[in-house]
């Protein structure tokens, strides 16, 4: 990785007074070597922490372990990956954990756009405050103290039941709910923040061309709020494909691909099938930011 | 465009619903850390302090406050330091690669928690032989909080520009004091957010730390989950639900005071 320009134009001036010493002089002077000492630091730390962690994951996929000693077996095999493709168990849950986090998306922005709207856009300064007070709070809570809530709330003589509305119980709806519950605000910030770049004058301006409010905000609201929408879209999946924690506190039986990857590395003891079944959310999520990576929303993150 | 008044009262009536829908299963917790009945039933039954002077005394919650504030605290000051560098060398510098380590910095975070848990697990105890202890929660942990100080601190950068570091270097300051006297001063809020949000996340954090904390260290979440399955420890963690409440109040509050600075100051 070799420094090729810099944003600061190449002749430095002359040096005077106590900048003149040797190590000042030599960094002004060579943009590469500040670069590379600013850089050299966290990216060992984030290849040698991490890329080698990951590398290692998809290696130990390819290896398998002994039936009778429970030890792993270094030689090659896609035994785990065929696995995968022909149990019925893992195509399910596979399928399961994709449809749960895309609800969950899907239910947080269609909740997000219209309160990001109406806190950047309509509510009066003092009122946008407090609101983004009130919706930060929460998430800044503990995320198990919020599905913790969420199981007193939906048990048995809890709450729900108290309501006459009636408590869907423990299971997939519960769980829907309860990731919906946790990652909205996460949604709702880059909504807003994307929101509050959107000037005032130009909705006017818009308006006063004739545009109605609905082509207002679908041909210009909209695409401006993309890169939010996708941030916040990102954040939720993810966080939703990967938590098996709200699974087991809410979940009942239905598990999805983060229990099946904990009970396989941990209790199960078949670390190479808990790394393949891993494989699944990567691909996933590699795929997804690939296709978004043009809409910039990653700089949004 | 202007909205008709009935939009603006459906719009409102919308926000502060969903508002009131998100506190109510926190007002829930608060109410049954006062509730007699161990079961947490609907309505309460009445009102006691027992749980509380339980919690109170309960050496486990308070062993695992002190190992997540210590693990949050040294997460937070190698988040500072490696974020910062990549923030400075991403936003005032280009290269070959720059997309890449810019996405190698979100990787974190954007991949599922439990990826980067059982990779780091893997990589620890496969690659390096290490036991899982403190130490390996805080490798976990800076590493995903790396990119809220990363972020916080591009941002800042960005709207700072180079001009005032210019003019350092033009009066004759070398490249280390005008970091020092000029650019570090102008990050600190910055870097008090990016401190902050990485101290929440990672005090935070259950999923990626019980691939990482093995029978080493317990967090307080990882002292929450093993305890709230226990009918008669669940008040107490029901209390200490109760105090994180409160306590998630305090940064908002700062982060508030911070931006209204921000504002005064611009």
């Amino acid at each position: 990785m070799a420094a090729t320009s810099t944003e600061q134009p190449a002749p430095a001036p002359a040096l005077r007074g106590p900048a003149a010493r040797p190590g000042s002089r030599l960094l002004h002077r060579w943009v590469w070597l500040r670069l590379s000492l600013l850089l050299s630091g966290p990216l060992a730390w984030m290849l040698l922490v991490y890329v080698v962690a990951l590398a290692a994951l998809l290696i130990t996929s390819l290896w398998s372990v002994d039936s009778l000693s429970s030890q792993i077996d270094h030689a090659w095999t896609l035994d785990n990956f065929r696995t995968l493709l022909e149990n019925e168990v893992y195509r399910k849950v596979a399928f399961r954990t994709v449809a749960v986090a895309l609800t969950v998306t899907v239910v947080d922005v269609a909740i997000a756009l219209p309160i990001a709207f109406y806190m950047a856009k309509v509510a009066s300064p003092r009122a946008r405050r407090m609101l983004v007070v009130a919706v930060l709070t929460p998430l800044w809570a503990s995320y198990l103290v919020k599905v913790f809530a969420w199981r007193v709330v939906l048990s048995e003589g809890g709450l729900a039941d108290w309501t006459h509305l009636g408590s869907p119980g423990y299971g997939l709806t519960a769980v829907i709910l309860t990731q919906s519950y946790i990652w909205l605000p996460y949604v709702i910030l880059p909504i807003f923040a994307a929101l509050e770049r959107v000037p005032d004058s130009l909705l006017e301006a818009a308006g006063d061309l004739g545009a109605p409010t609905g082509m207002v905000l679908r041909s210009i609201v909209l695409p401006l709020l993309v890169p939010g929408i996708v941030a916040g879209a990102i954040f939720s999946f993810s966080l939703t494909m990967g938590d098996y924690i709200t699974v087991n506190i809410v979940g009942g039986a239905n598990q999805m691909l983060g229990n099946l990857i904990f009970i396989n590395a941990g209790a199960a003891n078949n670390l190479p099938l808990a790394a393949a079944i891993a494989m699944i959310p990567i691909v996933v999520m590699l795929v997804l930011l690939t296709a978004i990576r043009r809409t910039g929303a990653l700089e949004n993150l | 465009m202007t909205l008709s008044p009935h939009a603006r009262k459906l719009l409102a009536v919308l926000t502060f619903g969903v508002l009131a829908l998100i506190y109510l299963p926190l007002l829930v917790v608060v109410a049954n850390s006062v509730n007699p009945s161990q079961a947490m039933t609907w309505p309460p039954d009445g009102v006691t302090f027992e749980w509380w002077r339980r919690a109170a005394h309960s050496s486990g919650a308070r062993e695992a406050l002190v190992t997540s504030l210590q693990v949050a605290a040294i997460a937070t000051l190698l988040a500072l330091l490696l974020g910062t560098l990549l923030a400075l060398a991403l936003q005032r510098y280009s290269f070959f690669g720059k997309n890449s380590v810019n996405l190698l910095v979100i990787l974190p975070i954007a991949l599922p928690g439990v990826v980067t848990g059982i990779a780091l697990n893997n990589g620890f105890r496969g690659i390096l032989g290490v036991d899982l202890s403190l130490w390996t929660i805080v490798v976990a942990h800076a590493t995903f909080c790396i990119v809220t100080v990363f972020n916080n601190v591009q941002a800042r950068l960005r709207r700072m520009g180079t001009s005032l570091e210019e003019a350092s270097a033009d009066l004759g300051a070398g490249v280390l004091t005008t970091f020092r006297l000029v650019t570090l001063p102008q990050l600190r809020s910055a870097l008090l957010a990016g401190g902050m949000l990485a101290f929440a996340l990672s005090f935070d954090e259950i999923i990626v730390t019980t691939f990482t904390a093995g029978n080493g260290a317990t967090t307080l979440p990882i002292w929450i989950l093993n305890n709230m399955f226990r009918p008669n420890q669940a008040p107490v963690v029901n209390v200490v639900a109760v105090v994180l409440i409160v306590f998630s109040i305090l940064p908002v509050w700062l982060a508030q005071r911070l931006s209204s600075d921000v504002e005064a100051v611009r």
